[in-house]
């Protein structure tokens, strides 16, 4: 899988949590939680539509190496 | 039309979900109605056969205007069965209210979730006949001091508003306002500056305001800032007529936090628990045995409520903010609790929240820990007596056993009714929060 496909896919998932948000508006390295205003059941959220979209599973102990799209991109990579 | 919100005098209905000959059981949604709170789904409490919808899509009507007739499917419906409205009173008319009263066309609420009561300090006291002649001579009821029972608002309340609202007036020298007027100056945008006050000593009245023009705004709101406009509306009353204490208490969420952890390891992904979900049964349980704070405020005087529903403030990404209610927030496992709050607080973003969800809060929960503050002083939301605001969880110096160590705390306040409550109640009532959080395992 590339990191394109995983980008592309990472964006569905959050789309589907924040829909208002558009993806051009998403930066690889903003922080996910200040610049699009998430919050912990967003990002469980998120977490979970990961899980189901490509079988990763993102432990607790690991929300802080997703907080960003691109930390969550290479996060993803190293394990699908 | 349901109010769904204290400062609610009308709403457009956007949608018919159902047709004349649908069969309809407590529950279903059987329309959409535009608010300034954005689209809410209305539902039907009483099961039946639609026999006539009343009122077209498209068309806004005022709070109390009848939508519907539910009957038996043979024509028989009651006169003008306000399938909507009587939907609303009922879900929302507290156990503790004689059932034999008169159920108010008004049903009450705050600006964003409208409480459980039959009257309140938050919506005027009138008749469907009295909120249909108001809005045909554009008197806001709000500003409207009642003649009838209990301060209800008769015709002649607002015939005589109407007409004194024409009066000549007397050009006052600096702003004196009283509060209502200055709630519907807001409400309806008026500039105080540009009114002519005719009170004692030139001080602007309700009358006034209705009186003066309203300037025609540059360009049609937007539904964010109708509802920022609402609960300015809502939260200026709440804060001219309740007289708030507060109380707070540093709460250490350690144990709490480390069952949450043990928990979510042993749980699939799509289960897990965010701390979140323990406060707000924490809450509910802790109002079990403090019922003095989940109660709404009623004319003069407060009525319990027998249910406990906890209204979520969820602010809303677009801007805005609601607080629809969980139903019996202290029942159920945590799990179903969970799936619930993450069900409610999508929906409510997503702007498909039911008129029960809308009305039925008996006190409100708002945390703003996530974005860091130590601590919120919240504002009640009429007719609800009390609100609890949550601050950041944060490692703070703690004292376990003589040694000071670092600690996961937070502060937690409770903002509360002076007229319903006092502060040792308050403190009691955190107290039992802390204590209960102390054993999440029990929540």
């Amino acid at each position: 899988m590339t990191s394109d496909e995983i980008r592309a896919t990472l964006l569905a998932c959050l789309s589907d949590v924040a829909p208002e948000i558009a993806d051009e508006e998403i930066e690889d390295d903003a922080d996910l939680r200040d610049e699009l205003d998430l919050d912990s059941m967003d990002i469980l959220r998120w977490v979970q539509g990961i899980h189901k979209a490509l079988g990763v599973e993102i432990p607790e102990d690991d929300y802080d190496k997703i907080t960003t799209l691109g930390d969550a991109i290479a996060y993803v990579a190293a394990r699908v | 039309m349901p109010s769904l919100g204290a400062d609610m005098t009308a709403g457009t209905l956007a949608k018919w979900c159902v047709a004349v000959g649908d069969t309809v059981s407590q529950g279903d949604i059987i329309a959409e109605v535009e608010t300034d709170k954005g689209l809410i789904e209305v539902e039907v409490f009483d099961a039946g056969v639609v026999e006539k919808l009343l009122v077209p899509e498209g068309e806004k009507v005022p709070v109390g205007t009848a939508l519907a007739e539910i009957g038996t499917g043979t024509g028989s419906a009651t006169a003008a069965v306000t399938a909507a409205v009587t939907a609303a009173v009922t879900a929302t008319v507290p156990a503790t209210v004689p059932a034999a009263g008169p159920v108010p066309a008004s049903v009450p609420g705050s600006i964003i979730s409208a409480g459980a009561s039959e009257v309140d300090l938050g919506g005027p006291m009138a008749s469907p006949a009295v909120r249909r002649r108001a809005h045909e001579l554009d008197v806001a009821l709000d500003g409207v001091r009642g003649s009838g029972d209990h301060g209800r608002i008769t015709l002649d309340d607002v015939r005589g508003v109407a007409e004194t609202s024409a009066a000549p007036v007397a050009l006052s020298d600096r702003v004196r306002i009283s509060p209502y007027a200055r709630r519907i100056a807001i409400g309806r945008g008026v500039d105080i500056a540009e009114v002519r006050g005719t009170g004692p000593g030139g001080a602007i009245q309700a009358s006034d305001v209705l009186g003066a023009k309203v300037q025609a705004p540059s360009r049609p709101a937007t539904p964010a800032e109708r509802m920022q406009r609402a609960i300015a509306v809502a939260m200026t009353r709440a804060n001219d007529e309740i007289p708030h204490y507060y109380v707070e208490q540093s709460v250490d969420m350690g144990n709490a936090l480390a069952w949450l952890r043990e928990t979510n390891a042993s749980l699939s992904v799509s289960e897990r628990l965010v701390s979140g979900v323990l406060v707000l049964r924490a809450v509910a349980r802790a109002l079990r045995k403090h019922k003095k704070l989940n109660a709404t405020w009623q004319g003069a005087e407060a009525v319990p409520c027998e249910e406990i529903h906890v209204g979520l403030a969820v602010s809303l990404r677009g801007g805005g903010l609601v607080a629809p209610a969980l139903r019996n927030t202290d029942e159920g496992s945590l799990s179903e609790l969970m799936a619930r709050m993450t069900d409610l607080v999508a929906r409510a973003r997503a702007g498909t929240l039911r008129s029960s969800e809308m009305t039925s809060a008996t006190i409100t929960l708002t945390s703003l820990g996530e974005r860091g503050v130590e601590s919120v002083t919240p504002i009640i939301f009429p007719p609800q007596v009390a609100i609890v605001g949550c601050g950041a969880t944060a490692e703070r110096p703690w004292v376990v056993d003589g040694q000071v160590v670092a600690r996961p705390v937070m502060r937690v306040t409770l903002g509360a009714d002076h007229r319903v409550s006092n502060g040792h109640q308050g403190a009691r009532f955190l107290s039992a929060l802390d204590r209960l959080l102390q054993e999440p395992e029990k929540l």
